[in-house]
């Protein structure tokens, strides 16, 4: 009995922070699709027929910028990524499979990016991209997100080449394997479930970062959607049809990732892939 | 094969079974796999670091040529009351932004962690995946939106509050001096805490069962066994967690920035290192953006960070590897 009360009691307070954890977000979502009326009339009401109103998500997407917005955000987001896991992988293993002079020096150089934060730097990152007239464009912000992710990609999936049986890269280089293909055709399918987890872990803060848009590609188009969306709110910031729709457009792509992904971002969080 | 000699030896790559690879085919080895995460990481990320932290170091004049000056930026924001005043009170308020995360966020995300790893519980995962959910959305969509909720306009929070008949207690929270920066806390940690929670969920989780039923044969109820067995034992990931949440109070900027604008308001109640760098580098209504002077800042903000690293490097690890297995 005091078993089944106890359990109670945990799933009732786990219930309330789940709801606590929600209720904005559930809140911008249902209130976006509402007439102005009704979202200051029945703020917690769902929507019925009669206050059913898509009037902010056509002002967003009338808008034309915004989804070139999303189109810019994307670019960014899948080729970051994808540099991130090809030289981050590359590098690995050249630093966890070889020995060399200041092999361990070199990792350590590659860990400070771990922890010290790269925006520190965006005086002289800003002085660079307008030598090299990369101003407002989305190639300035690849670059920058690319130095950004490679440490943290780089610990993880060296981490995780040391757990490759060195069997397996030993009997490769008996068949006379050159040491390109065994890391491109044996090593790098084997690394794929530790990507999936790098790619979560380096997606989120570029899709979500508000610092370098804003300081690298504030206009001329090349925004992201998260600079795009505060803008876009910034102007019509006493529209609320539009400010909650804006927000909602912004939230749904990133729900949706996130239920297809959150247990690769999960496990690897918990496996101390982090630590 | 002895490593010590493999290791010191360019040749030595043995170790590998790459006998027969001449000196040079290994070098370009090298150079393929980590060249190119070498250079860029070292070009658009060292390199602007160090020559920020340099160009502090120097001054412009109204010609555009730059100077050494030495110390002098640092001397005139920590001494001049124009620069120190709005740098002080960055700071300070930097430091209590970081002390209700500290006492807020670390707390409830012990206690989260704590029922999630109860044996035998149901629905596990689907809670641990809906309250991780905020940590993954942007700040500004998370800004926006509890600027909305904390509207007395939509009046939301007021409803809530006159329910429960605390309605005496609402006011517009993020307008007034006294409340911005603690609510801006609190949104904050109210979006973050899904880390402290997984990662001590985690280390719960990675305790022996055998430890905690030792425990309980020798008579200790369930709330002693989490206090006098199982905390101590996550203290290593208590510590990992503070030092995450340090770096990254220290290197915030988006929430006050959606939230308030890069004026931080109401009169810089809401000011911390973040928007004061962007401010001064940028420049806004009132004063006009000073590169040397941002680096200068920026270098004070990595200096803190610097502090906070060693302090947790030197101090709270080492103490705590005691308590590791």
């Amino acid at each position: 009995m005091q078993r089944k009360i106890s359990a109670l009691s945990v799933h009732i307070i786990l219930l309330a922070y789940t709801a606590l954890a929600l209720f904005p977000i559930v809140l911008t979502l249902v209130n976006s699709v509402k007439a102005r009326k009704a979202i200051f009339g029945a703020p917690l009401a769902l929507p019925t027929p009669s206050t059913f109103s898509l009037i902010g998500y056509q002002k967003v997407f009338s808008d034309s910028a915004v989804m070139g917005y999303y189109v810019n955000s994307l670019t960014v987001t899948v080729v970051t990524v994808a540099a991130v896991l090809l030289i981050g992988a590359m590098a690995a293993w050249g630093l966890s499979e070889y020995r060399f002079r200041g092999n361990t020096l070199l990792k350590l150089f590659f860990a400070i990016g771990i922890m010290v934060p790269i925006r520190l730097g965006s005086v002289e990152i800003l002085k660079m991209m307008t030598h090299l007239d990369l101003n407002n464009t989305l190639t300035a912000l690849i670059l920058v997100y690319t130095a950004q992710g490679l440490p943290l990609s780089i610990f993880i999936l060296s981490e995780f080449i040391e757990q490759i049986p060195r069997d397996l890269r030993e009997a490769a280089r008996c068949d006379g394997l050159s040491e390109y293909s065994i890391f491109f055709w044996i090593i790098l399918p084997l690394l794929r479930p530790a990507m999936a987890t790098v790619a979560v872990f380096s997606m989120i803060p570029v899709w979500n970062d508000l610092w370098f848009p804003l300081i690298l590609a504030p206009s001329g188009g090349k925004q992201t959607i998260t600079l795009g969306i505060q803008q876009f709110i910034g102007q019509y910031i006493i529209d609320w049809n539009s400010v909650l729709a804006a927000l909602s457009t912004a939230i749904i792509p990133v729900l949706i990732l996130y239920m297809l992904f959150s247990r690769q971002l999960i496990r690897g969080l918990t496996s101390g892939a982090v630590k | 094969m002895s490593d010590a000699v493999i290791s010191n030896d360019f040749s030595g790559s043995k170790a590998s079974g790459l006998s027969g690879t001449s000196r040079g085919a290994y070098l370009r080895l090298l150079v393929f796999f980590i060249g190119p995460a070498a250079a860029v990481y070292t070009l658009f990320s060292v390199y602007p670091l160090i020559a920020t932290i340099l160009y502090s170091t120097a001054t412009t004049d109204e010609t555009g040529a730059t100077h050494f000056v030495g110390f002098g930026n640092f001397i005139t924001l920590l001494t001049d009351a124009t620069w120190s005043a709005p740098f002080w009170n960055a700071l300070r308020n930097n430091f209590i932004f970081f002390a209700i995360h500290m006492c807020v966020q670390n707390p409830i995300g012990v206690g989260l962690a704590a029922l999630l790893s109860l044996p035998r519980l149901r629905l596990r995962s689907t809670y641990r995946t809906l309250i991780f959910m905020p940590t993954m959305l942007s700040v500004v969509i998370i800004g926006f939106s509890w600027q909305l909720i904390l509207n007395p306009l939509w009046g939301i929070t007021s409803g809530f509050l006159k329910a429960l008949g605390l309605g005496f207690l609402f006011g517009p929270w993020l307008g007034q001096e006294g409340t911005a920066l603690a609510t801006l806390s609190l949104i904050s940690v109210w979006q973050f805490v899904g880390i402290p929670m997984i990662l001590i969920y985690a280390a719960l989780l990675a305790i022996p069962q055998e430890l905690s039923d030792a425990a309980t044969v020798d008579g200790l109820n369930q709330f002693q066994v989490f206090f006098h067995v199982k905390l101590p034992l996550v203290m290593p990931t208590i510590g990992l967690v503070s030092v995450l949440t340090f770096v990254n109070n220290f290197n915030a900027f988006d929430l006050i920035y959606t939230v308030k604008g890069a004026l931080a308001g109401p009169n810089f109640a809401s000011d911390i290192m973040g928007t004061l760098f962007y401010r001064t580098f940028f420049g806004n209504q009132l004063q006009v953006g000073n590169p040397t002077m941002g680096a200068t800042i920026a270098t004070m903000m990595f200096l803190v960070i610097l502090a906070g690293l060693l302090i947790y490097l030197f101090a709270v690890q080492r103490r705590m590897q005691r308590y590791s297995f």
